[in-house]
């Protein structure tokens, strides 16, 4: 602890003043990527299951949704979700105003589509490698197809995915850096601030490239979990 | 013989995929307790005819009764035939419980969670009542000390005989046994036949695809031989074994070394 204090006493960079910067910068970080995460997830389940469906327009409209999400780059759906709001007709006189007025929302939103199109696709393949013989056993049970995907389709995709799925999780905290391009405070914004503060770009961007690092780590942990609890069935006994 | 003795009744079953026609009209009764064998050779359509019979495979025309009820069917504009109830076919199916070739248990499922899903999900019962079957069930196909197994770290006869106790945590009114040995190590075959026999035994009704000549000449009470579509022999396996009509099945059924 008495090195702690002597170090942050012993430089000009790491104050407890910056310091609190870097902490604003996770919290947001943090917020930005979870919300995203669950909001993409929860929409992508039924993007996914619409994906297998195999009338056309069912199928079309989210294929279309998922071809353009991935691929253009994030950074521009960013801009022109940011930007291009603004563009829309009496919305800043509207009630809607207070939400994209600032650049939270607009970030979130352009994340939220990128990570549900992405999961989507990787939900979609999960739920097509469903074993043929499963769902035929789950029909000639007398499971209709609610029951069938809700059941027997769903949670053996979800266990499925899950490796391919970590993968988003930490590419969506990285992704998430190019929000301090439209002045969002988050963790790289904070590291940029304090650049800009002392003229030093090793010392604010290494460390906040170890605080991703630490992050990543902690998100590989625990899927590790999860995998371990979730794919027992897979696992060698 | 009423109806009410016969829970299983096929009519003239006719199966069309494009211009090959699979199903030649072909009927089989099953009263309560009959184990009918359905054999034949490869492509001679008995796999095909027990998917028939819970409409796996829609039949292209012909009649299923289950239990004294008709299965509906309607047509569709471009003249294809599907069922005009889909609850009906969910209720129908619930009473004939399916074994499969492949065993096709939910590989994200324990053995007890595979038995007691269906019964849970599908009649309703509460998951204590299906708890306490299902434990009948695994000692009666000998598995009660790996009902906490996944089906993936079980050898094929075990996750066979997992399969009959699913199967028989529905309470069917008739089991359907599809080539239930077939992808089993010749070692394995024993202990999957063995429940089986039991089965038959205690008077449950089956309808039973297999290459098993022992099973069916043994075990079962009716033979029903089909040769490229058609019923060519049928009748007691006594009879039909020792005194074939047909020359094909009498070729069958002789050793060809």
């Amino acid at each position: 602890m008495d090195a702690l204090i002597a170090l942050l006493e012993n430089n000009d960079i790491f104050t407890p003043r910056t310091l609190l910067q870097y902490w604003g910068g996770l919290v947001t970080t943090v917020q930005l990527v979870f919300l995203a995460l669950l909001i993409g997830g929860v929409l992508a389940v039924p993007l996914a299951l619409m994906r297998t469906s195999s009338k056309v327009w069912i199928n079309g409209p989210v294929w279309l949704f998922t071809y353009v999400f991935r691929g253009t780059p994030l950074l521009i759906q960013l801009y022109m979700i940011y930007y291009g709001v603004t563009l829309i007709e009496g919305i800043q006189e509207s009630i809607w105003w207070v939400i994209f007025e600032g650049a939270f929302y607009p970030a979130l939103i352009a994340f939220v589509l990128n990570t549900a199109a992405y999961t989507t696709e990787i939900f979609r393949g999960a739920i097509v490698a469903t074993p043929a013989g499963e769902i035929e056993a789950a029909k000639a049970y007398g499971m209709g197809w609610w029951k069938r995907t809700r059941r027997i389709v769903l949670p053996s995709a979800f266990r499925r995915a899950i490796p391919a799925y970590s993968n988003e999780v930490i590419f969506m905290l990285h992704a998430s850096a190019i929000a301090s391009v439209v002045t969002i405070i988050d963790l790289l914004g904070a590291a940029r601030n304090i650049y800009a503060q002392f003229y030093a770009p090793f010392p604010a961007f290494i460390f906040v490239g170890c605080i991703y690092l630490v992050l990543t780590f902690g998100i590989l942990g625990i899927f590790k979990k999860i995998e371990k609890h979730m794919l027992a069935h897979l696992q060698p006994r | 013989m009423g109806q009410q003795d016969a829970p299983l009744i096929a009519t003239d079953i006719h199966k069309r995929f494009g211009e090959h026609e699979v199903l030649k009209g072909i009927s089989l009764e099953a009263h309560k307790g009959d184990v009918i064998s359905v054999i034949g050779s490869s492509g001679s359509g008995k796999s095909t005819f027990l998917r028939c019979i819970n409409m796996l495979e829609i039949p292209t025309s012909g009649d299923i009764q289950v239990h004294g009820e008709t299965v509906k069917f309607r047509q569709t504009k471009k003249g294809e035939r599907l069922p005009a109830d889909i609850r009906q076919v969910e209720k129908m199916r619930a009473q004939l419980s399916m074994v499969f070739q492949s065993f096709n248990l939910w590989s994200h499922m324990t053995v007890m969670e595979n038995i007691i899903e269906a019964p849970i999900h599908v009649l309703g019962v509460d998951r204590k009542e299906a708890m306490d079957r299902a434990e009948e069930h695994l000692n009666r196909v000998g598995l009660w000390d790996r009902r906490d197994y996944y089906p993936a770290h079980m050898s094929g006869g075990q996750q066979q005989r997992a399969a009959i106790a699913r199967a028989l945590a529905m309470n069917p009114e008739v089991m359907l046994f599809d080539e239930p040995t077939s992808a089993l190590d010749p070692e394995l075959v024993g202990e999957v036949l063995k429940v089986m026999r039991g089965l038959a035994e205690e008077g449950r009704t089956m309808v039973v695809v297999t290459h098993e000549m022992a099973f069916a000449k043994d075990v079962s009470n009716k033979v029903m031989f089909l040769h490229q579509g058609k019923i060519e022999e049928y009748g007691n396996p006594k009879e039909v074994f020792n005194n074939p009509k047909s020359e094909r099945f009498k070729q069958f059924i002789s050793p060809s070394y």
